[in-house]
This record gives structure tokens, C-alpha cells and sequence, in this order.
């Protein structure tokens, strides 16, 4: 069953075409990871599936209902740290359920809960500020989840950490996905990371963006770390590596000639 | 000495002390010495004595009083109109768009030129000088807070929209929130200015305040009142700097962090 249902998507601005014509479709507890070189469009795709761009043409449907706007349906997280830095880490992870008129002691309680989950109890009265990058997206991923979106929408969330603590996050954020079998549109250029966490990986070209290629991960659940070492791991990997050092080439080139 | 590196908090207060010591010196030796004329500056000594004399013999609190009542009225009035429209700017581009060429030329109006014309409009009574006050303030404080709330990160905007917040609770929960310690420091500044404003609106048409104390000493060629009028200014002015800007810490913790 699809749960979101992108058709016909491209996006323009002003002259340049930054997404041609694109469709996917995404099924229900699938984790779908976005692969491409820089400026691909691959950020714009999905900030137009958060309703927070729109398209020029083509429309997403999520549950069968064209996408107008930003909604609690969709949970997203961003590659900036965007807590709030006014907010303690639990009240930044209340905030959405605020929102929509929860009492404040079932706020706490799911708060807490995810906080847990995250592995961040005892420090639900910190400020952002006072946290690693890590924690703070940490709290950004409890936030996204406490809300209880149809769907999280991850736009390269790890990519301003370092390697050892991305990795850690790949695995944390792997093991909640697996325990809570959310849908997931995850944007990444860490191949390793689009094919660890993915289970399925979109391939998108160079600028003007379209998906060039899309495969299923075929590597069972739950993952361990060690799978990064199997074969059928490495195979996949050298493939996609492949189709994306084409594109980043050919953006390259495309550079070279505008300039 | 190393640029930029701070120093001790001890050594700090140290030196900020010892510049007032050397300034006190400085004008000691200059008019004990006879070099300066008492017609023209009067020494620390008489200065002190006449001051003891304003404060027990001539009522000088009553003027004090008055002027730091003067202030606060105008001051407030401005700020409790200027928050709301400067909010309501900064959230909303058609407002913006509306008010700021205004605003923008009428804080350029020189506040003491409109004397003449409000002692016309409103006599030489309490109305007058806290327009004075208002004029001085409001249109500084209005667009200050604007820009402050306009420059509301775009992360944390979308942040919030995709955890369903609305418009309203937009502009609640996220634009003022997060301006909050940037305008309560622009209140500190403006306050400050408002000082200035009040003594010129008491050097004409009243008959209280320190303004008023520091004319009628004008005539009698008593430099040494001027002078106590004048650092009695400054002391209130460190005081209530000194009052905000501890409010300002503990209103706002995690505007400190990381600083």
C-alpha cells in the first residue's frame, strides 16, 4: 500500500529547471534513502513532499490527499540544528504536541518516552546550546517521532556530525525505524549511509534532477554494523558508487561550461 | 596584552574602577591646583557639599523623583505601543511595508526640536515632557524591533510549521519567543537615549526636575550643583543599566549560553 505518491513533480526556478518531471512512490513502513551529487535537486524534492516548496508542476499525494502546505503528518528533520534554543530538550519535543492541545502531563509522558528512546534521559532540562551536535539532533529525531507522523522526512540529518558519531546515529535511528516501522524519505550523499539505513535506494541524476535508478537493499533486518563488510553490501555499494560518480562528473562539467 | 583575550573578572573590576579614580584625580588636581577657575568648574570637595546640601536642604529627591518618573511614563507608554506594532512589522511583510518608510523618516525628527510645538500643544505640564520622552523613543524602539523579529532564523520557521504550528502560533510561540532577548536589549538601549531626551524637555518650561535644578544653577553660576545634577544622571543611568541587563540574564538563560 502507498502511503505517499509523487507524481509528475518538477520544480523550476526562475529559468533553471532544478527537478525534472519526477515520480516515486513510497509504500507504507518503507525506508526510502535519496542519493545524488550536490545540488540535485534531491533537497528540493523532498522540501516539496514537507509542503514547505512548491512545485511548478505535478502534486504529491500522501494517503491519497494532494499535499497543500507543512503539516504535523509529515515529521522532518534537518541537516541545521533547528531546536529551539529557547526551549528545554523536553519542552522542544513537547512543542508539537502543544500544538495541537495535548494536556501538559500526556505531553511529559510521551516526551519522556521518546527522549528515552533516543537515549537522551537526564538531560530533558538542558537547553539546545548545551548540547553536542549529535544530542541535538538526537532531540530533533524525538521531536520529529513525538508528533506521531505518517512519515519522516530526513534531509541529510547527519551530515554536519562527525564520522564516529554519524555512525552511531545510522544505528540508532536504524534500530527506532525497525521498533517503530515508520515511512522514511531519507536525502543523503553518504553512499554508505544511503545503503545501511535504505531500504530502498533512489539513484538521482545531476542537475536538472530525475531519478535515474532505484534499488531495493538486499539485506535483511534487523542490521547489524557488520553487515557493511558483506558482500552483498559492498556489491551494492560499488554499483551505486558507479551511477553517482557519473553524475557528480557530469555536474562538474556542467559547471565547467557555465562558467 | 593579547587581543581578544579576556581578563580575569577580579583584574576587570580593578581597572574599571580605576579610571573613575584617575578621572576624579585628574579634575581635583586641575581645580584644587587653581589651574582651572572655580567660576568655571567647581572642585570634587565643593561638589560633594553642595550635592549634601541639594539632597537635605533643597529637596532635591522631589526632583530626582520627577525626572526618573518622567522617563519610565514616556518610556513605557512608547514601549507598550511600539511592542505590538514592532512585532506585527517584523511577522508581517504588507505591515512592514505600510509603516517602516514612516517610521524610518520620523526617527530622524530630532525630539527636542518638537518642544516649542508640544509646549504649544500640550503647556508646560507633566503631558509635554513624557511626549517628549515618547517621540524620542517610540519610532527607535518600533523599527529596532522590528528588524529584530524579521530576522527570526528560516529554519526554525519551517522547523514549526512542519510540527503543525498555525500562523498564529507562529508569531506566538517562535517569532516572539526567539526575539525576545535581543528586543528586552534593545529596551536597555533605548531607555538610555530616553535619559538624554528627558533633561533637555526639563531645561525648558518646567519647574521640577533635574533639568529644572541644572538651569536654575545656570544663572547663579553654580557649577558645582551642575555638576552633581549631571552625575546623578549617570548613576541612575549605570543603575537601571546595570537592573536590566540582570533582568536580562535571568529572563533569558539561553540567550547566555555559549556566549
Amino acid at each position: 500500500m502507498n502511503i505517499l505518491s509523487i507524481g509528475g513533480v518538477e520544480r523550476r526556478f526562475d529559468t533553471t529547471l532544478a527537478l525534472q518531471a519526477t515520480n516515486l512512490d513510497v509504500a507504507e513502513n518503507d525506508f526510502v534513502t535519496i542519493l545524488g551529487p550536490s545540488g540535485c535537486g534531491k533537497s528540493t524534492l523532498l522540501r516539496i513532499v514537507a509542503g514547505l516548496d512548491q512545485p511548478t508542476a505535478g502534486e504529491v499525494l500522501l494517503d491519497g490527499r494532494p499535499v497543500r502546505g507543512p503539516g504535523a503528518d509529515r515529521g522532518m528533520v534537518f541537516q541545521s540544528y533547528t531546536l529551539f534554543p529557547w526551549l528545554t530538550v523536553r519542552d522542544n519535543v513537547c512543542f508539537g504536541l502543544r500544538e495541537r492541545g495535548m494536556p501538559r502531563a500526556q505531553q511529559l509522558e510521551v516526551a519522556d518516552a521518546f527522549l528515552a528512546k533516543v537515549g537522551l534521559r537526564g538531560f530533558e532540562h538542558h537547553y539546545p546550546k548545551q548540547l553536542s551536535g549529535g544530542m541535538q539532533q538526537r532531540t530533533a529525531i524525538a521531536r520529529a517521532l513525538a508528533n506521531g507522523p505518517r512519515m519522516l522526512l530526513m534531509d541529510e540529518p547527519f551530515g554536519a556530525l562527525d564520522h564516529q558519531t554519524r555512525e552511531l546515529m545510522q544505528e540508532l535511528l536504524l534500530g527506532i525505524w525497525e521498533a517503530e516501522k515508520k515511512t522514511v524519505l531519507f536525502v543523503t550523499h553518504d553512499i554508505d549511509e544511503a545503503v545501511f539505513m535504505g531500504s530502498r535506494v533512489v539513484v538521482m541524476s545531476a542537475r536538472p534532477g530525475r531519478i535515474k535508478l532505484d534499488r531495493a537493499v538486499p539485506l535483511p533486518h534487523p542490521r547489524h554494523y557488520s553487515v557493511k563488510t558483506t558482500s552483498a553490501f559492498t556489491e551494492l555499494k560499488a554499483e551505486l558508487t558507479e551511477q553517482v560518480r557519473v553524475e557528480v562528473r557530469a555536474a562538474q562539467e556542467a559547471m565547467a561550461a557555465a562558467a | 596584552m593579547k587581543p581578544l583575550v579576556v581578563v580575569a573578572p577580579g583584574t576587570r573590576i580593578v581597572l574599571g574602577i580605576s579610571f573613575f579614580v584617575l578621572f576624579v584625580a585628574v579634575w581635583a588636581a586641575a581645580t584644587f591646583s587653581g589651574f582651572v577657575s572655580k567660576t568655571f568648574l567647581a572642585d570634587p570637595l565643593t561638589m560633594v557639599r553642595s550635592g549634601w546640601t541639594l539632597l537635605t536642604e533643597m529637596n532635591f529627591a522631589h526632583d530626582i523623583g520627577m525626572t526618573v518618573w518622567r522617563v519610565l511614563g514616556g518610556f513605557v507608554i512608547a514601549a507598550a505601543i511600539a511592542l505590538p506594532l514592532g512585532v506585527a512589522m517584523g511577522a508581517y511583510k504588507p505591515i512592514e511595508a505600510f509603516f517602516e518608510p514612516f517610521v524610518s523618516f520620523a526617527r530622524y525628527l530630532p525630539a527636542s526640536a518638537f518642544i516649542p510645538l508640544l509646549i504649544l500643544w500640550a503647556g508646560i505640564g507633566e503631558a509635554q515632557k513624557l511626549a517628549v520622552i515618547f517621540i524620542g523613543s517610540f519610532f527607535q524602539l518600533v523599527l529596532m524591533i522590528a528588524v529584530t523579529v524579521g530576522n527570526t532564523r528560516r529554519d526554525l520557521v519551517e522547523a514549526a510549521y512542519t510540527l503543525g504550528s498555525s500562523d498564529a502560533s507562529l508569531v506566538r510561540r517562535v517569532l516572539i519567543p526567539g526575539a525576545a532577548p535581543e528586543i528586552a536589549e534593545t529596551l536597555r538601549m533605548v531607555l538610555g537615549w530616553a535619559w538624554t531626551y528627558v533633561i533637555v524637555a526639563e531645561l525648558i518650561g518646567a519647574s521640577s526636575g533635574i533639568g529644572h535644578m541644572i538651569t536654575d544653577s545656570q544663572a547663579l553660576l553654580a557649577t558645582d550643583q551642575i555638576i552633581f545634577g549631571i552625575i546623578v544622571i549617570g548613576l541612575i543611568g549605570l543603575v537601571s543599566d546595570l537592573a536590566f541587563k540582570w533582568g536580562n540574564r535571568h529572563l533569558f538563560p539561553w540567550a547566555q549560553l555559549g556566549r
